[in-house]
């Protein structure tokens, strides 16, 4: 049974393969087959071998499929093998089940564009990158897959390339996460080196061996991994690509923005958890970067006026609470918020694609407006979505995966409250915007008309996902809710549970009404702000040059992009203006120079006059005789 | 039997007649004077063959002049179908008036 797993990557890369070389002979209605198809069956057949995994684990709580060997250079010999675990399960589940809900979805969105072939191809040799990613056993396999998914995303941001800034967007979120993608690869290198193997479940047990906790090696490598993990997953402060990727099609937003591609700094975190054990500065760090990232986000959520840009941040902040998450330990939280936040948000991102679909390609929220009674089923989906996003409590599962988040990170105070401070106010923040965005979309007068009503392709993904939004957290549920912990127990044996001291888990109640109450008071605020027409003094506040400013900084996202335009880009186009004439250029062009000069010259003598060609010849004749006898 | 000629003596005459061919293939700008310049110039070498041929007693020497004569005899078949195709054009048989090239 097990042996099929193989397939589940190949079937993406084959429909990829299929749709690119059947070219024009292949009707678009084939490629939509083919594209939904293939991720359909690879969907289903993970469902079956998780399945059958989960029921009847098999030794070592892992299967491990060797392939081949890909390449053997002296001691190294990186092998071709994927690894089915608990981990790898969750990761392949929402890969294939969220990627096939989002291709059927595309069918429609797509519907009547230029490219509609060549969509498909990309998103199924994406869902292909990212699963070879989740399942690869070895790190060079999964770097593979790693840069796999990040050309994917290039391609994918710039797909209406007619618009050179789609263009710019998809090169700027290649260069950013270039940079952690240079830093992961020198942990790599170091890993290999140190550790002498990229297989990771080897490199852990030795990397235990052989390092002592907050050793050098350690340190290097888990923060250079982190930096790769930082860049793909949009944190601080490599986070400014995601924003602008938003120029890439809706479906793809959801698919690789949302649900997919940027958790999977959080996946690679979570493989190699046992080396941020054995760093612990650099663990708690990454909870700092996460809390901050979380709370910078969250603010500049509020701002935006792109109801995608909105999904953007909110996404950016909430990948911080798995990063907090992670920097607390708090390994499963993590995963499970993985888990939930891929369905709220590409729920979410779907709903917002149905009402730009709708709306004829309008982004803008403060054009929408009253659209509830208009689109019924997004409306109530996205309110699913919403208040998923917002963790409002007991009903949403976006609610048990960040109170799990929040509890870890309460008994974690040891090294300071930071994290939980972070993500209440998180909290708070992300109930605010949520449904300042939704009010604007949905309530209040109607501004644009509605000129499409979409189909089925997109009402059954919104069902689906608004389903999972809502119930797909019961198998997780805190102590005083029934304890549930289907989730936690399955992934054990991949990652463990940190031992909780229980000196620190005093002032319960405090911790529980907080977490209850935090979102319920977003959810308030933006009510009085943004549903209710304003009172007076309201309007007043709002006015003020502070909160304008404000405003204005945050819609900016913080003037990230002013700085690193300042601090990085001028400069570098500046050197490179100045250098255009380099002195290394300048050698080559006198070479090109040279052989010019000796054309022109030897042009001359290509006169067309008989004669002195004849001389010429009987003067090389001489020469050459004059040598041979004076030698 | 006569006094045999000193192979030096060929080789010599040799040697002139092919210079005085390759100067008339120099200083001549008519053509037909350009081609029989180059006559002796081929007379030159087969002269040397010969000569080569007679001093060593081998035979290829005489063989060679055979093929220069074949050569020869095409050479001046398709030089002089040129030259009248030359004159049809250039309605001259000045080679440097004939000369359209410009570097």
């Amino acid at each position: 049974m097990f042996d099929l797993l193989w397939l589940i990557p190949l079937l993406p890369l084959a429909g990829f393969l299929t749709i690119t070389f059947g070219g024009s002979r292949l009707p678009s209605a084939a490629a939509a087959v083919i594209g939904v198809g293939s991720v359909s069956v690879s969907a289903v057949l993970s469902f079956l071998l998780g399945g059958t995994f989960l029921l009847h684990p098999p030794e070592g709580d892992a299967h491990v499929q060797f392939l081949w060997t890909w390449m053997l250079v002296g001691d190294f010999a990186p092998s071709v093998a994927f690894r089915l675990d608990a981990l790898s399960i969750v990761m392949l589940w929402v890969i294939t089940g969220v990627g096939a809900l989002i291709h059927l979805y595309s069918v429609e969105y797509m519907r009547g564009d230029q490219a509609f072939k060549r969509f498909f191809a990309y998103m199924n040799l994406f869902v292909c990158m990212m699963l070879i990613l989740v399942l690869a056993d070895n790190l060079l396999l999964l770097y593979l897959g790693w840069e796999g998914v990040g050309l994917c995303s290039y391609l994918l941001i710039g797909f209406w390339s007619e618009d050179p800034s789609n263009g710019a967007a998809a090169r700027k979120a290649f260069i950013v996460t270039r940079v952690g993608d240079t830093a992961m690869a020198l942990g790599l290198f170091l890993l290999a080196t140190e550790l002498g193997t990229l297989d990771i479940q080897t490199a852990m047990a030795r990397a235990v061996e052989r390092w002592p906790v907050g050793s050098n090696l350690a340190v290097a490598t888990a923060l250079l991994l982190l930096i790769g993990a930082l860049g793909k997953s949009a944190q601080l402060p490599l986070h400014t690509w995601l924003p602008d990727a938003m120029a890439g099609p809706t479906p793809v937003s959801a698919l690789i923005h949302a649900a997919t591609m940027v958790t999977a700094g959080v996946y690679l975190i979570a493989r190699t958890h046992v080396l941020y054990s054995l760093a612990p500065t650099v663990q708690f760090s990454i909870a700092v970067i996460g809390g901050v990232t979380l709370l910078v986000a969250g603010c500049s959520a509020l701002a935006q006026k792109d109801i995608k840009r909105v999904l953007a941040y909110s996404t950016i902040s909430q990948i911080g609470y798995m990063f907090v998450a992670l920097g607390v330990g708090a390994w499963q939280a993590a995963m499970f918020h993985f888990m939930t936040h891929a369905f709220f948000k590409a729920l979410l991102f779907l709903g917002a694609g149905s009402v730009i679909l709708s709306l004829h390609h309008e982004q803008n929220m403060l054009k929408m407006g009253g659209l509830w009674r208009q689109l019924p089923v997004t409306f109530w989906t996205f309110l699913a979505g919403g208040c998923s996003l917002s963790a409002l409590p007991l009903v949403t599962a976006g609610y048990y995966s960040k109170d799990l988040i929040l509890h870890e990170a309460w008994l974690f105070r040891g090294m300071g409250w930071f994290p939980w401070v972070a993500g209440v106010i998180g909290a708070f923040l992300t109930s605010l915007y949520c449904f300042r965005m939704l009010f604007r979309v949905f309530f209040g007068e109607e501004k644009t008309h509605v000129s499409y009503r979409p189909g089925w392709r997109i009402h059954l993904p919104l069902t689906v996902l608004a389903v999972l939004a809502l119930v797909g957290g019961f198998c997780e549920t805190p102590e005083w809710l029934g304890h549930v912990n289907l989730f936690s127990r399955c992934i054990e044996p991949i990652l463990p549970a940190e031992a909780i001291s229980e000196s620190h888990a005093g002032g319960m109640i405090f911790f529980q009404v907080t977490a209850l109450g935090v979102p319920l008071l977003g959810l308030l605020l933006a009510i009085f702000l943004y549903l209710k027409p304003r009172t007076v003094s309201t309007n007043r506040f709002m006015r003020q040059r502070v909160v304008a400013q404000v405003r204005r900084f945050w819609l900016a996202g913080w003037g990230f992009d002013a700085l690193y335009d300042a601090l990085l880009v001028r400069p570098f186009v500046w050197v490179a203006q100045i250098n255009r004439n380099d002195c290394v250029d300048r050698f080559y062009t006198g070479i090109a120079w040279l052989n010019g000069m000796g054309h022109r010259l030897l042009v001359l003598t290509q006169s067309g006059r008989v004669r002195w060609y004849v001389a010429g010849i009987a003067l090389g004749v001489a020469f050459i005789l004059g040598m041979v006898v004076a030698s | 039997m006569m006094g045999t000629i000193p192979p030096e003596h060929g080789i010599f005459l040799a040697i002139l007649l092919f210079l005085l061919g390759l100067t008339g293939v120099l200083v001549r700008r008519n053509v037909i004077f350009m081609l029989m310049s180059l006559e002796i110039m081929l007379n030159a070498a087969g002269l040397a063959f010969i000569v080569a041929g007679a001093a060593w007693g081998q035979v290829e020497g005489h063989v060679m002049f055979l093929f220069i004569l074949t050569m020869a005899a095409a050479e001046v078949a398709v030089g002089l179908a040129l030259v009248l195709r030359m004159y049809h054009c250039f309605k001259t048989l000045d080679v440097d008036a004939a000369s359209k090239m410009r570097g």
